[in-house]
Protein backbone atom coordinates (compact mmCIF):
# COMPACT_ATOMS: atom_id res chain seq x y z
CA UNK A 1 0.00 0.00 0.00
CA UNK A 2 1.74 3.53 -1.28
CA UNK A 3 1.34 6.36 1.39
CA UNK A 4 -1.47 8.35 0.97
CA UNK A 5 0.46 11.14 -0.23
CA UNK A 6 1.49 9.12 -3.90
CA UNK A 7 -2.03 7.87 -4.43
CA UNK A 8 -3.70 8.21 -7.09
CA UNK A 9 -7.18 8.38 -8.32
CA UNK A 10 -7.61 6.25 -11.55
CA UNK A 11 -9.39 8.19 -14.45
CA UNK A 12 -13.10 6.07 -13.37
CA UNK A 13 -12.29 6.74 -9.81
CA UNK A 14 -11.34 10.34 -10.41
CA UNK A 15 -15.04 11.20 -11.98
CA UNK A 16 -17.36 8.81 -8.65
CA UNK A 17 -15.02 10.74 -6.25
CA UNK A 18 -15.85 13.76 -7.44
CA UNK A 19 -19.68 13.33 -8.11
CA UNK A 20 -19.67 11.64 -4.71
CA UNK A 21 -19.61 15.37 -2.60
CA UNK A 22 -23.04 16.17 -5.12
CA UNK A 23 -24.79 12.79 -4.57
CA UNK A 24 -23.92 13.31 -0.70
CA UNK A 25 -25.51 16.57 -0.52
CA UNK A 26 -28.56 15.69 -2.63
CA UNK A 27 -29.11 13.18 -0.79
CA UNK A 28 -28.97 15.27 2.47
CA UNK A 29 -31.60 17.39 1.10
CA UNK A 30 -33.61 14.59 -0.28
CA UNK A 31 -34.06 13.30 3.38
CA UNK A 32 -34.49 16.63 4.96
CA UNK A 33 -36.74 17.95 3.09
CA UNK A 34 -38.98 14.60 3.10
CA UNK A 35 -38.49 14.57 7.04
CA UNK A 36 -40.14 18.40 7.18
CA UNK A 37 -42.76 18.26 4.80
CA UNK A 38 -43.49 15.09 6.18
CA UNK A 39 -44.18 16.91 10.01
CA UNK A 40 -45.86 19.65 8.03
CA UNK A 41 -46.63 19.25 4.29
CA UNK A 42 -47.61 23.07 3.64
CA UNK A 43 -43.94 23.74 4.67
CA UNK A 44 -41.98 26.43 2.50
CA UNK A 45 -38.22 26.40 3.45
CA UNK A 46 -37.11 22.85 1.92
CA UNK A 47 -39.69 22.02 -0.72
CA UNK A 48 -39.41 18.88 -2.78
CA UNK A 49 -37.99 18.20 -6.06
CA UNK A 50 -41.34 17.53 -7.44
CA UNK A 51 -42.55 21.08 -5.57
CA UNK A 52 -39.77 22.92 -7.39
CA UNK A 53 -40.22 20.47 -11.26
CA UNK A 54 -44.16 22.07 -10.55
CA UNK A 55 -42.61 25.55 -10.01
CA UNK A 56 -40.16 25.11 -13.20
CA UNK A 57 -43.25 23.92 -15.01
CA UNK A 58 -45.38 27.38 -14.93
CA UNK A 59 -42.72 29.63 -14.89
CA UNK A 60 -41.03 28.42 -17.88
CA UNK A 61 -43.61 26.69 -20.03
CA UNK A 62 -46.69 28.26 -19.29
CA UNK A 63 -47.53 31.74 -20.45
CA UNK A 64 -48.15 33.89 -17.21
CA UNK A 65 -52.13 34.50 -16.66
CA UNK A 66 -51.55 38.65 -16.58
CA UNK A 67 -48.75 39.09 -19.11
CA UNK A 68 -48.60 36.35 -21.40
CA UNK A 69 -44.96 35.78 -20.98
CA UNK A 70 -42.50 33.07 -20.08
CA UNK A 71 -41.66 34.49 -17.18
CA UNK A 72 -38.64 32.46 -16.34
CA UNK A 73 -37.16 32.72 -20.29
CA UNK A 74 -37.73 36.69 -20.22
CA UNK A 75 -36.00 36.73 -17.07
CA UNK A 76 -32.95 34.74 -18.27
CA UNK A 77 -32.99 36.69 -21.45
CA UNK A 78 -32.73 40.53 -19.95
CA UNK A 79 -30.87 39.30 -17.06
CA UNK A 80 -28.11 37.66 -19.49
CA UNK A 81 -28.38 40.74 -21.81
CA UNK A 82 -27.23 43.34 -18.56
CA UNK A 83 -24.21 40.93 -17.63
CA UNK A 84 -22.69 40.57 -20.79
CA UNK A 85 -23.68 43.77 -22.08
CA UNK A 86 -21.93 45.57 -18.82
CA UNK A 87 -18.89 43.14 -18.72
CA UNK A 88 -18.21 43.58 -22.89
CA UNK A 89 -18.19 47.74 -21.90
CA UNK A 90 -15.96 46.86 -18.85
CA UNK A 91 -13.64 44.71 -20.77
CA UNK A 92 -13.12 47.13 -23.65
CA UNK A 93 -12.18 49.93 -21.53
CA UNK A 94 -10.21 47.97 -19.30
CA UNK A 95 -8.11 46.47 -21.94
CA UNK A 96 -7.67 49.89 -23.10
CA UNK A 97 -6.90 51.27 -19.92
CA UNK A 98 -4.21 48.29 -19.22
CA UNK A 99 -3.09 48.41 -22.56
CA UNK A 100 -1.74 52.32 -22.16
CA UNK A 101 -1.06 52.57 -18.92
CA UNK A 102 1.16 49.63 -18.74
CA UNK A 103 2.82 50.11 -21.92
CA UNK A 104 3.18 54.04 -22.12
CA UNK A 105 5.37 55.14 -19.02
CA UNK A 106 3.34 58.76 -20.03
CA UNK A 107 0.06 57.34 -19.40
CA UNK A 108 0.83 55.06 -17.00
CA UNK A 109 2.29 57.98 -14.70
CA UNK A 110 -0.56 59.95 -14.91
CA UNK A 111 -3.38 57.72 -14.73
CA UNK A 112 -2.14 54.86 -12.46
CA UNK A 113 -2.70 56.97 -8.72
CA UNK A 114 -6.39 57.53 -10.29
CA UNK A 115 -7.15 54.19 -11.30
CA UNK A 116 -5.54 52.62 -8.15
CA UNK A 117 -7.97 55.17 -5.80
CA UNK A 118 -11.03 54.58 -8.15
CA UNK A 119 -11.04 50.94 -7.73
CA UNK A 120 -11.07 51.52 -3.98
CA UNK A 121 -14.28 52.57 -4.39
CA UNK A 122 -17.33 50.73 -3.21
CA UNK A 123 -19.55 50.14 -6.22
CA UNK A 124 -22.49 49.12 -4.93
CA UNK A 125 -22.54 52.39 -2.81
CA UNK A 126 -22.70 54.66 -6.38
CA UNK A 127 -25.66 52.65 -7.14
CA UNK A 128 -28.11 55.21 -5.70
CA UNK A 129 -25.70 57.94 -7.69
CA UNK A 130 -26.37 55.46 -11.04
CA UNK A 131 -30.23 55.55 -10.24
CA UNK A 132 -29.91 59.12 -9.89
CA UNK A 133 -28.23 60.17 -12.75
CA UNK A 134 -29.28 57.00 -15.33
CA UNK A 135 -33.15 56.77 -13.83
CA UNK A 136 -34.08 53.38 -12.75
CA UNK A 137 -33.69 51.69 -16.18
CA UNK A 138 -31.71 49.74 -18.00
CA UNK A 139 -28.53 51.83 -18.44
CA UNK A 140 -28.03 52.06 -14.39
CA UNK A 141 -27.98 48.12 -13.78
CA UNK A 142 -25.67 47.91 -16.99
CA UNK A 143 -23.45 50.78 -15.57
CA UNK A 144 -23.11 49.36 -12.34
CA UNK A 145 -22.04 46.22 -13.61
CA UNK A 146 -19.32 47.74 -16.28
CA UNK A 147 -18.03 50.15 -13.40
CA UNK A 148 -17.62 47.59 -10.87
CA UNK A 149 -15.86 45.39 -12.83
CA UNK A 150 -13.90 47.95 -14.98
CA UNK A 151 -10.91 49.35 -12.21
CA UNK A 152 -10.22 45.52 -11.54
CA UNK A 153 -10.14 44.79 -15.55
CA UNK A 154 -7.84 47.44 -16.29
CA UNK A 155 -5.33 46.92 -13.45
CA UNK A 156 -5.00 43.18 -13.89
CA UNK A 157 -4.41 44.39 -18.01
CA UNK A 158 -2.34 46.95 -16.49
CA UNK A 159 0.21 44.07 -14.34
CA UNK A 160 -0.26 41.52 -17.72
CA UNK A 161 0.97 44.70 -19.94
CA UNK A 162 4.16 44.94 -17.75
CA UNK A 163 4.64 41.20 -17.08
CA UNK A 164 5.16 40.57 -20.67
CA UNK A 165 9.26 40.40 -21.20
CA UNK A 166 10.50 43.79 -22.45
CA UNK A 167 13.41 41.71 -24.41
CA UNK A 168 10.39 41.89 -26.75
CA UNK A 169 9.36 45.21 -27.49
CA UNK A 170 12.50 45.79 -27.85
CA UNK A 171 13.10 43.18 -30.53
CA UNK A 172 10.50 44.92 -32.02
CA UNK A 173 11.88 47.77 -32.21
CA UNK A 174 15.16 46.92 -33.55
CA UNK A 175 12.99 45.73 -36.38
CA UNK A 176 12.09 48.67 -36.88
CA UNK A 177 8.45 48.55 -35.31
CA UNK A 178 6.84 51.97 -34.27
CA UNK A 179 4.84 52.37 -30.52
CA UNK A 180 1.61 51.64 -32.27
CA UNK A 181 2.96 48.50 -34.45
CA UNK A 182 4.33 47.35 -31.30
CA UNK A 183 0.99 47.83 -29.08
CA UNK A 184 -0.74 46.41 -32.03
CA UNK A 185 0.75 43.50 -33.02
CA UNK A 186 3.13 42.41 -29.73
CA UNK A 187 1.09 43.41 -26.82
CA UNK A 188 -2.31 43.28 -27.36
CA UNK A 189 -2.77 39.38 -28.78
CA UNK A 190 -0.82 38.37 -25.87
CA UNK A 191 -3.40 40.66 -23.57
CA UNK A 192 -6.52 38.58 -25.18
CA UNK A 193 -6.25 35.86 -23.36
CA UNK A 194 -5.37 37.16 -20.57
CA UNK A 195 -8.09 39.56 -20.80
CA UNK A 196 -10.43 36.66 -21.15
CA UNK A 197 -8.87 35.37 -18.00
CA UNK A 198 -9.53 38.26 -16.45
CA UNK A 199 -13.14 38.90 -17.52
CA UNK A 200 -13.97 34.65 -16.02
CA UNK A 201 -12.29 35.88 -12.29
CA UNK A 202 -14.58 39.23 -12.49
CA UNK A 203 -17.73 37.18 -13.64
CA UNK A 204 -18.80 36.69 -10.16
CA UNK A 205 -18.19 40.19 -8.86
CA UNK A 206 -20.44 41.12 -12.41
CA UNK A 207 -23.28 38.78 -11.42
CA UNK A 208 -22.94 40.18 -7.68
CA UNK A 209 -24.05 44.33 -8.62
CA UNK A 210 -26.50 42.30 -11.76
CA UNK A 211 -28.25 40.85 -9.14
CA UNK A 212 -28.00 43.51 -6.82
CA UNK A 213 -29.24 46.15 -8.96
CA UNK A 214 -32.17 44.42 -10.27
CA UNK A 215 -32.98 43.53 -6.53
CA UNK A 216 -33.75 47.07 -6.08
CA UNK A 217 -35.04 48.14 -9.32
CA UNK A 218 -36.07 46.13 -12.22
CA UNK A 219 -39.41 45.24 -13.49
CA UNK A 220 -38.17 41.03 -14.79
CA UNK A 221 -34.70 39.44 -14.13
CA UNK A 222 -33.20 36.44 -12.25
CA UNK A 223 -32.16 38.76 -9.14
CA UNK A 224 -35.79 41.12 -9.93
CA UNK A 225 -37.59 37.39 -9.27
CA UNK A 226 -35.92 35.98 -6.41
CA UNK A 227 -36.08 39.05 -4.49
CA UNK A 228 -39.32 38.95 -5.45
CA UNK A 229 -40.77 35.88 -4.98
CA UNK A 230 -39.16 36.02 -1.46
CA UNK A 231 -42.33 37.47 -0.66
CA UNK A 232 -44.16 34.62 -0.63
CA UNK A 233 -41.62 32.41 1.01
CA UNK A 234 -41.72 30.55 -2.54
CA UNK A 235 -38.38 28.64 -2.07
CA UNK A 236 -39.77 26.50 -4.82
CA UNK A 237 -39.18 29.13 -7.17
CA UNK A 238 -36.36 30.71 -5.45
CA UNK A 239 -33.75 27.51 -5.44
CA UNK A 240 -34.40 26.24 -8.71
CA UNK A 241 -33.64 29.59 -9.89
CA UNK A 242 -30.61 30.10 -7.85
CA UNK A 243 -29.30 26.64 -9.61
CA UNK A 244 -29.99 28.05 -12.62
CA UNK A 245 -27.93 31.19 -12.11
CA UNK A 246 -24.77 29.01 -10.94
CA UNK A 247 -25.54 26.85 -14.19
CA UNK A 248 -25.64 29.61 -16.82
CA UNK A 249 -22.40 30.80 -14.16
CA UNK A 250 -20.82 27.92 -15.07
CA UNK A 251 -21.53 27.86 -18.39
CA UNK A 252 -20.02 31.10 -19.22
CA UNK A 253 -16.91 30.05 -17.07
CA UNK A 254 -16.74 27.04 -19.14
CA UNK A 255 -16.94 28.83 -22.76
CA UNK A 256 -14.68 31.61 -21.76
CA UNK A 257 -12.17 28.80 -20.55
CA UNK A 258 -12.62 26.60 -23.92
CA UNK A 259 -12.30 29.79 -26.45
CA UNK A 260 -8.78 30.55 -24.66
CA UNK A 261 -7.99 27.03 -25.10
CA UNK A 262 -9.47 26.98 -28.94
CA UNK A 263 -7.81 30.57 -30.24
CA UNK A 264 -5.06 30.57 -27.85
CA UNK A 265 -2.63 27.37 -27.96
CA UNK A 266 0.54 29.37 -26.74
CA UNK A 267 -1.30 30.99 -23.91
CA UNK A 268 0.11 29.67 -20.79
CA UNK A 269 3.77 28.43 -21.91
CA UNK A 270 5.79 30.99 -19.97
CA UNK A 271 5.95 33.84 -22.38
CA UNK A 272 7.76 31.42 -25.01
CA UNK A 273 11.22 32.15 -24.53
CA UNK B 1 32.06 53.07 -36.56
CA UNK B 2 31.64 53.14 -32.69
CA UNK B 3 33.82 55.27 -30.47
CA UNK B 4 33.59 54.85 -26.64
CA UNK B 5 35.09 58.29 -25.12
CA UNK B 6 35.92 57.47 -21.45
CA UNK B 7 32.64 55.68 -20.64
CA UNK B 8 31.54 55.81 -16.81
CA UNK B 9 27.70 54.37 -16.02
CA UNK B 10 26.52 53.95 -12.48
CA UNK B 11 22.90 53.16 -10.75
CA UNK B 12 23.06 55.66 -8.02
CA UNK B 13 26.04 55.03 -5.77
CA UNK B 14 27.03 52.07 -7.48
CA UNK B 15 29.88 52.48 -10.40
CA UNK B 16 29.23 49.63 -12.48
CA UNK B 17 31.56 50.92 -15.62
CA UNK B 18 34.69 53.43 -15.59
CA UNK B 19 36.93 55.19 -18.24
CA UNK B 20 36.41 53.11 -21.01
CA UNK B 21 38.15 53.95 -24.03
CA UNK B 22 37.76 51.51 -27.48
CA UNK B 23 37.09 52.13 -31.34
CA UNK B 24 35.64 49.79 -33.24
CA UNK B 25 35.85 49.09 -36.51
CA UNK B 26 33.13 48.60 -39.43
CA UNK B 27 33.08 44.31 -39.66
CA UNK B 28 34.89 43.77 -36.38
CA UNK B 29 33.79 40.59 -34.23
CA UNK B 30 33.77 41.37 -30.54
CA UNK B 31 33.44 39.20 -27.98
CA UNK B 32 32.90 40.86 -24.52
CA UNK B 33 33.92 38.31 -21.29
CA UNK B 34 33.99 39.15 -17.94
CA UNK B 35 32.85 37.87 -14.24
CA UNK B 36 29.07 37.76 -13.79
CA UNK B 37 27.59 41.11 -12.55
CA UNK B 38 30.33 43.18 -14.08
CA UNK B 39 28.72 45.21 -16.68
CA UNK B 40 28.78 43.56 -19.62
CA UNK B 41 25.36 43.48 -20.69
CA UNK B 42 25.40 47.20 -19.29
CA UNK B 43 27.45 48.11 -21.68
CA UNK B 44 25.56 46.40 -24.72
CA UNK B 45 22.53 48.01 -23.32
CA UNK B 46 24.11 51.39 -24.06
CA UNK B 47 25.05 50.30 -27.57
CA UNK B 48 21.43 49.46 -27.83
CA UNK B 49 20.42 52.27 -26.41
CA UNK B 50 17.97 51.33 -23.53
CA UNK B 51 20.67 52.49 -21.33
CA UNK B 52 22.23 56.11 -21.48
CA UNK B 53 26.11 56.49 -20.07
CA UNK B 54 26.48 58.11 -17.15
CA UNK B 55 29.53 60.10 -17.88
CA UNK B 56 31.39 60.27 -21.74
CA UNK B 57 30.42 59.60 -24.91
CA UNK B 58 29.32 56.58 -26.78
CA UNK B 59 29.47 57.58 -30.88
CA UNK B 60 28.10 55.60 -34.02
CA UNK B 61 29.71 57.10 -37.10
CA UNK B 62 30.98 60.42 -35.24
CA UNK B 63 27.61 61.24 -33.63
CA UNK B 64 26.16 60.22 -30.28
CA UNK B 65 24.29 56.86 -30.60
CA UNK B 66 20.36 56.98 -30.10
CA UNK B 67 19.02 56.84 -27.51
CA UNK B 68 16.39 54.25 -28.50
CA UNK B 69 16.86 51.15 -29.87
CA UNK B 70 15.91 51.00 -34.09
CA UNK B 71 17.03 49.28 -36.97
CA UNK B 72 20.89 49.97 -36.65
CA UNK B 73 21.29 47.48 -33.86
CA UNK B 74 19.75 43.71 -33.61
CA UNK B 75 19.63 42.33 -30.53
CA UNK B 76 19.58 38.51 -29.26
CA UNK B 77 18.82 37.90 -25.84
CA UNK B 78 19.62 34.70 -24.19
CA UNK B 79 15.55 34.26 -24.10
CA UNK B 80 12.72 36.04 -24.93
CA UNK B 81 13.72 37.34 -28.13
CA UNK B 82 11.31 36.24 -30.18
CA UNK B 83 7.29 36.26 -30.15
CA UNK B 84 5.72 33.69 -28.38
CA UNK B 85 2.37 33.89 -30.10
CA UNK B 86 3.55 33.75 -33.42
CA UNK B 87 4.46 30.70 -34.93
CA UNK B 88 7.92 30.51 -36.62
CA UNK B 89 6.65 31.68 -39.88
CA UNK B 90 4.72 34.70 -38.52
CA UNK B 91 7.44 35.45 -36.11
CA UNK B 92 9.61 36.59 -39.67
CA UNK B 93 6.58 38.09 -41.58
CA UNK B 94 5.88 40.01 -38.50
CA UNK B 95 9.50 41.45 -38.92
CA UNK B 96 8.72 42.26 -42.47
CA UNK B 97 5.82 43.98 -41.17
CA UNK B 98 7.86 46.00 -38.77
CA UNK B 99 9.28 47.95 -41.68
CA UNK B 100 6.38 49.14 -42.86
CA UNK B 101 5.71 52.58 -41.64
CA UNK B 102 1.82 51.82 -41.05
CA UNK B 103 -0.20 52.08 -37.72
CA UNK B 104 -0.86 48.15 -37.33
CA UNK B 105 2.56 46.78 -39.11
CA UNK B 106 0.14 44.00 -40.62
CA UNK B 107 0.79 43.41 -44.58
CA UNK B 108 -1.85 42.63 -46.73
CA UNK B 109 -1.79 41.55 -50.26
CA UNK B 110 0.86 41.44 -52.26
CA UNK B 111 3.13 42.52 -49.64
CA UNK B 112 2.20 40.17 -47.80
CA UNK B 113 2.51 37.14 -50.24
CA UNK B 114 6.10 38.63 -51.22
CA UNK B 115 7.11 38.69 -46.97
CA UNK B 116 6.00 34.96 -46.98
CA UNK B 117 8.22 33.91 -49.76
CA UNK B 118 10.91 35.58 -48.35
CA UNK B 119 10.73 34.34 -44.92
CA UNK B 120 10.56 30.52 -46.29
CA UNK B 121 13.74 31.23 -48.05
CA UNK B 122 15.01 32.61 -44.78
CA UNK B 123 13.72 29.93 -42.76
CA UNK B 124 15.21 27.35 -45.14
CA UNK B 125 18.47 28.95 -44.88
CA UNK B 126 18.64 28.75 -41.08
CA UNK B 127 17.15 25.24 -40.80
CA UNK B 128 14.00 26.06 -39.91
CA UNK B 129 11.59 25.17 -42.71
CA UNK B 130 9.99 22.15 -41.47
CA UNK B 131 9.01 24.07 -37.69
CA UNK B 132 7.27 27.09 -39.69
CA UNK B 133 4.16 26.21 -38.22
CA UNK B 134 5.47 25.51 -34.54
CA UNK B 135 4.87 27.90 -32.04
CA UNK B 136 7.90 29.19 -30.00
CA UNK B 137 7.56 27.06 -26.75
CA UNK B 138 7.21 23.81 -29.03
CA UNK B 139 10.81 24.58 -30.17
CA UNK B 140 14.35 23.40 -28.43
CA UNK B 141 15.99 26.22 -27.28
CA UNK B 142 18.51 25.91 -29.87
CA UNK B 143 15.86 26.26 -32.77
CA UNK B 144 14.36 29.59 -30.66
CA UNK B 145 17.76 31.07 -30.86
CA UNK B 146 17.97 30.19 -34.34
CA UNK B 147 14.81 31.97 -35.13
CA UNK B 148 15.59 34.61 -32.67
CA UNK B 149 19.12 35.34 -34.65
CA UNK B 150 17.18 34.90 -38.26
CA UNK B 151 14.90 37.29 -37.58
CA UNK B 152 16.97 39.84 -35.55
CA UNK B 153 19.04 40.14 -39.02
CA UNK B 154 15.75 40.58 -41.06
CA UNK B 155 16.13 44.38 -39.46
CA UNK B 156 19.26 44.21 -41.50
CA UNK B 157 21.17 45.74 -38.77
CA UNK B 158 24.32 47.24 -39.05
CA UNK B 159 25.27 46.18 -35.72
CA UNK B 160 24.07 42.51 -33.93
CA UNK B 161 24.04 42.29 -29.93
CA UNK B 162 24.20 39.32 -29.08
CA UNK B 163 24.24 38.83 -25.19
CA UNK B 164 24.52 35.27 -23.74
CA UNK B 165 22.71 33.81 -26.37
CA UNK B 166 23.74 30.11 -26.41
CA UNK B 167 24.27 30.49 -22.42
CA UNK B 168 21.40 28.13 -21.98
CA UNK B 169 22.07 25.64 -24.46
CA UNK B 170 23.59 22.09 -25.12
CA UNK B 171 27.34 22.26 -26.10
CA UNK B 172 26.41 20.04 -28.94
CA UNK B 173 24.42 22.81 -30.22
CA UNK B 174 25.99 25.40 -29.46
CA UNK B 175 28.24 24.02 -32.19
CA UNK B 176 25.86 24.30 -34.91
CA UNK B 177 24.97 28.13 -33.49
CA UNK B 178 28.81 29.04 -33.78
CA UNK B 179 28.96 28.10 -37.51
CA UNK B 180 25.23 30.06 -38.23
CA UNK B 181 26.52 33.27 -36.51
CA UNK B 182 29.98 32.91 -38.36
CA UNK B 183 28.21 32.99 -41.36
CA UNK B 184 25.78 35.43 -40.82
CA UNK B 185 28.61 37.66 -39.57
CA UNK B 186 30.89 37.20 -43.18
CA UNK B 187 27.75 37.18 -45.71
CA UNK B 188 25.77 40.11 -44.00
CA UNK B 189 28.96 42.28 -42.97
CA UNK B 190 27.63 42.93 -39.64
CA UNK B 191 29.54 44.15 -36.79
CA UNK B 192 29.03 42.01 -33.76
CA UNK B 193 29.19 42.61 -30.14
CA UNK B 194 29.03 39.51 -28.09
CA UNK B 195 28.64 38.63 -24.26
CA UNK B 196 29.28 35.05 -23.31
CA UNK B 197 30.68 33.59 -19.90
CA UNK B 198 32.34 31.02 -22.57
CA UNK B 199 36.20 32.15 -23.12
CA UNK B 200 36.95 29.57 -25.60
CA UNK B 201 33.44 30.50 -27.24
CA UNK B 202 35.12 33.94 -27.01
CA UNK B 203 38.46 33.10 -28.49
CA UNK B 204 37.02 31.02 -31.25
CA UNK B 205 33.89 33.15 -32.51
CA UNK B 206 35.76 36.88 -32.01
CA UNK B 207 38.04 38.92 -34.13
CA UNK B 208 38.64 40.68 -31.02
CA UNK B 209 38.41 39.75 -27.29
CA UNK B 210 37.50 42.47 -24.75
CA UNK B 211 37.88 41.41 -20.67
CA UNK B 212 35.98 43.54 -18.43
CA UNK B 213 36.77 43.48 -14.78
CA UNK B 214 37.84 45.84 -11.94
CA UNK B 215 40.66 48.04 -12.27
CA UNK B 216 40.90 48.55 -8.81
CA UNK B 217 39.09 47.10 -5.69
CA UNK B 218 38.40 48.80 -2.25
CA UNK B 219 37.34 46.08 0.30
CA UNK B 220 35.73 48.38 2.38
CA UNK B 221 33.34 49.50 -0.43
CA UNK B 222 32.79 47.28 -3.09
CA UNK B 223 30.58 49.53 -4.90
CA UNK B 224 32.86 52.02 -5.47
CA UNK B 225 34.54 51.62 -8.15
CA UNK B 226 33.94 50.16 -11.64
CA UNK B 227 34.70 47.77 -14.40
CA UNK B 228 36.37 48.54 -17.62
CA UNK B 229 38.69 46.35 -20.25
CA UNK B 230 41.25 44.68 -19.05
CA UNK B 231 42.46 43.09 -21.74
CA UNK B 232 41.65 43.92 -25.63
CA UNK B 233 43.20 41.50 -27.83
CA UNK B 234 43.02 40.75 -31.47
CA UNK B 235 42.23 37.10 -31.91
CA UNK B 236 42.85 34.79 -34.29
CA UNK B 237 45.42 32.33 -32.73
CA UNK B 238 45.47 32.47 -29.42
CA UNK B 239 48.43 32.27 -27.53
CA UNK B 240 47.60 29.61 -25.31
CA UNK B 241 49.87 31.35 -22.00
CA UNK B 242 47.26 34.10 -22.26
CA UNK B 243 44.21 32.67 -22.66
CA UNK B 244 45.27 30.47 -19.24
CA UNK B 245 46.32 34.08 -17.47
CA UNK B 246 42.96 35.27 -17.98
CA UNK B 247 41.15 31.97 -17.37
CA UNK B 248 43.18 32.13 -14.20
CA UNK B 249 42.13 35.76 -13.69
CA UNK B 250 38.45 35.54 -14.27
CA UNK B 251 37.95 32.95 -11.36
CA UNK B 252 39.60 34.92 -9.31
CA UNK B 253 37.79 37.63 -9.78
CA UNK B 254 34.23 37.78 -7.87
CA UNK B 255 31.96 41.13 -8.24
CA UNK B 256 29.04 39.61 -6.95
N1 LIG C 1 18.55 48.88 -13.70
C1 LIG C 1 19.53 48.66 -12.78
N2 LIG C 1 19.48 49.28 -11.57
C2 LIG C 1 20.43 49.07 -10.66
N3 LIG C 1 21.48 48.26 -10.82
C3 LIG C 1 21.60 47.61 -11.99
C4 LIG C 1 20.62 47.76 -13.02
N4 LIG C 1 20.98 47.00 -14.08
C5 LIG C 1 22.12 46.38 -13.71
N5 LIG C 1 22.50 46.75 -12.46
C6 LIG C 1 23.71 46.30 -11.75
O1 LIG C 1 24.79 46.54 -12.59
C7 LIG C 1 25.73 45.49 -12.48
C8 LIG C 1 26.10 44.99 -13.85
O2 LIG C 1 25.03 44.25 -14.39
P1 LIG C 1 25.14 43.52 -15.79
O3 LIG C 1 25.55 44.50 -16.80
O4 LIG C 1 23.84 42.83 -16.04
O5 LIG C 1 26.29 42.46 -15.54
P2 LIG C 1 26.78 41.28 -16.50
O6 LIG C 1 25.96 41.29 -17.75
O7 LIG C 1 28.21 41.54 -16.73
O8 LIG C 1 26.59 40.01 -15.73
C9 LIG C 1 25.13 44.43 -11.59
O9 LIG C 1 25.75 44.51 -10.33
C10 LIG C 1 23.68 44.82 -11.50
O10 LIG C 1 23.21 44.54 -10.22
MG1 LIG D 1 24.54 39.86 -18.41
Amino acid sequence: MKRLLNQQPSTAGRMLLSSLPFLVLLLIYLVASDLRLEANPSDKLLPSFTQMGEAIQRMAFEPNRRTGEYLFWVDTFSSLQRLLLGVLIAASFGLLIGLLTGALPLVGASFSPVLTVISLIPPLALLPVLFIVFGLGEVAKVALIAIGITPFIARDMQKRTLEIPREQLIKAQTLGGNTSQVLIRVLLPQLTPRLLDAVRLSLGTGWLFLIAAEAIASTEGLGYRIFLVRRYMSMDVILPYVAWITFLAFLLDWLLVSVNRKLFPWHGHGGGA
Amino acid sequence: MIEVRNLWKNYGDKVVLEGINARVEEGEFITLVGASGCGKSTFLKMLLGTETPSRGQLLMDGQAIKAEPDRDRGIVFQQYSVFPHMTVLDNVIAAEGFKQPGFTGLLWGKKRREARKKAQVLLEKVGLSASAQLYPHQLSGGMRQRLAIAQALLGKPRILLLDEPFGALDPGIRKDMHELVLDLWRTEKLTVFMVTHDLEEGFYLGTRLWVFDKLRQDPQAPDAYGAGITYDLPVGQPDPKELETIEENLKGSTHD
